[in-house]
């Protein structure tokens, strides 16, 4: 095995990199274990394991408001960690950077706290067919709820979005463009600069959903210019329920609070509440801080990789391997062949469901995903009901590829 | 539609049979989705004109359709999916079921689907569905019982 890991063209020592993760190193239904299910969540390297339960043994209390050490040491790591945002983002303060649940939130909280207060009847937001339900739903209750429109990009055949259909879109109705960085189900990497560009020279504000892409693509928001940018700590190697929202410092000031309670108020009387500054006007409760300060782990690993550019770079070798592979299996279509993809890939097979695939995979400890991948509009419009997908991580390596597909075709020869 | 003229054996020699099927797969996993996999390409497939909105099970992740015709006291079940997994299970469920009489129908101790260990064979998601199947045959029953009464 090592030497077809270290053999593909790539700097990552993966193998080195592989042994950091404690989960990958078991067998699965009597099998060793292949994750190939990475957008879905990724797994944890033994830093972030241990940072959890380090803050439970040494440190656990409850930030900002407490005076005793135990406070002060918490608040440090929790604060520490937005700075670490702040830098891995590149934005410019770290009070743009605000902590939530996942990117989910992160969105709800700008349908909700910005959507409520800009859009009137007649107003209009645009998405685009690639996106997941998290980047639909929120805009729909927004949009039903203040009368105003949802525009969507369509997809080409390929999975690429239709900029000209996009710039049609545009108009001095547009508000809101809200579209992934990168596609969850089909890996298309989105052209969000120059759709930051369109949107702002029509006046509208941008949303980046970039659950998809913090894990394999450099986020600059500066560079980009977007207005919003979301992602969730769990797709790059941290906790689950940690989530993170950059938004420009004046469009944030502008914003109401998006929820009442502790930590966000300067001065509660029962006749008025005055709200704290960004980002604490944000961060209503007691937050999930002991994820928070792992997640300043995950980042600080990703940064010690080196180059996002070589993690790319493999997960792309990865990428082509499994595509060519999977090309020579009869029936078998891949759905979304864009370009600029990440190491995502969506297939169907003709005459065999796709949960069957799935499962009959899972059978022999590969961990695929099924379905729509919440989805749906993105689906009906392949006219298909779900795919399998596989995406893959820095601590794959191409012989977890070469068994995949000599699976895939075992299963297919017999069942097809 | 077959209907079989001859009794069918107790639901009890059934569930054993099924109990001792499973018991010759072991814990290997791939072998226990295969011979599921088998039973449900076996499984005849329900004509089209079956597989409508009404005869749908709510509550299953994947589509199944399923009809029950009744047969003097006896509820003749049949059933279809699109993922032939689903379609495995439903089989088992069908010959337990099917062909026996309204009330012990109502009253069956599918106790097979804990002894071959079902739960972790197809996961919390699909269990879900499975019990949704269950519920919707012994409602048919109960239809039926109340139009024999």
């Amino acid at each position: 095995m090592s030497q077809l890991a270290e053999n593909i063209d790539s700097k990552l020592h993966v193998l080195s990199i592989r042994s950091k993760f404690p989960l990958l190193n078991q067998e699965v239904n009597g099998k060793k274990l292949i994750y190939f299910d990475n957008a879905a969540t990724t797994q944890k390297p033994d830093c972030v394991i241990n940072a959890i339960s380090t803050y439970y043994t040494e440190y656990n209390a409850n930030i900002h408001r407490g005076l005793h050490s135990l406070a002060e040491r918490a608040t440090a790591a929790y604060e520490n960690t937005r700075a670490t945002v702040r830098s891995f983002i590149n934005a410019r303060e770290v009070e743009e950077v605000i902590f939530t649940s996942g990117t989910t939130e992160s969105i709800n909280l700008v349908s909700n706290a910005f959507g409520r207060k800009l859009l009137h009847p007649g107003d209009e937001v645009i998405i685009s067919e690639l996106e997941h339900h998290s980047n639909i739903v929120p805009w729909q209750l927004i949009c039903q709820e203040k009368g105003a429109r949802l525009r969507i990009i369509p997809v080409d055949e390929q999975g690429d979005l239709d900029l000209s259909a996009f710039r049609k879109l545009l108009s001095a109705k547009t508000k809101i463009v809200a579209v992934n960085h990168v596609s969850n189900s089909l890996g298309t990497i989105n052209p969000v600069k120059e759709i930051v560009k369109s949107a702002h020279e029509s006046g509208a504000v941008v949303l980046l959903d970039g659950a998809q892409a913090s894990a394999h693509l450099d986020i600059d928001v500066q560079a980009l210019d977007c207005d919003f940018y979301a992602f969730s700590a769990h797709k790059i190697f941290g906790p689950t329920g940690v989530g993170v929202l950059y938004g420009k410092r004046q469009l944030l000031e502008s914003m109401d609070p998006y929820q009442g309670g502790g930590e966000m108020i300067r001065e509660v009387t029962f006749e008025k509440t005055t709200y704290g500054e960004i980002p604490y006007k944000f961060e209503a409760g007691t937050p999930n801080i002991a994820d928070v300060v792992a997640f300043n782990e995950a980042l600080n690993f990703v940064k010690q990789l080196g180059d996002k550019e070589e993690i790319l770079r493999h997960e792309h070798s990865l990428l082509k391997l499994a595509t060519e592979k999977l090309k020579e299996i009869p029936g078998l279509s891949i759905i979304g062949e864009a370009k600029n993809k990440i190491g995502v890939i969506s297939f169907i097979i003709d005459g065999l469901h796709h949960f069957d695939i799935g499962m009959m995979l899972d059978a022999k400890g590969i961990a695929v995903r099924t379905g729509h991948h919440c989805t749906q509009p993105l689906m009906e419009r392949f006219k298909i009901d779900g795919t399998v997908r596989v995406s893959f991580s820095i601590y794959n390596t191409p012989e977890e590829v070469s068994i995949f597909v000599n699976s895939l075709k075992q299963i297919s020869e017999k069942w097809r | 539609m077959e209907i079989s003229e001859n009794v069918p054996a107790s639901m009890t020699e059934i569930q054993d049979e099924i109990i001792e099927e499973f018991s010759f797969l072991g814990d290997d996993r791939e072998s226990i989705v295969f011979y599921i996999m088998e039973l449900g390409q076996k499984l005849p497939e329900l004509e089209e004109k079956y597989k409508v909105e009404e005869n749908i099970i709510k509550g299953c992740q994947s589509k199944v359709w399923l009809t029950a015709d009744l047969e003097g006291d006896r509820v003749i079940f049949n059933a279809d999916s699109n993922t032939d997994i689903t379609k495995g299970l439903i089989s088992l469920l069908i010959r337990v079921l099917s062909g026996q009489s309204v009330d012990n129908i109502l009253k069956a101790d599918l106790y097979f689907i804990e002894k071959i260990g079902m739960g972790q064979i197809i996961g919390s998601q699909r269990s879900n569905g499975l019990v949704a199947m269950i519920k919707q045959m012994k409602l048919y029953a109960l239809a039926y019982k109340s139009k024999l009464s």
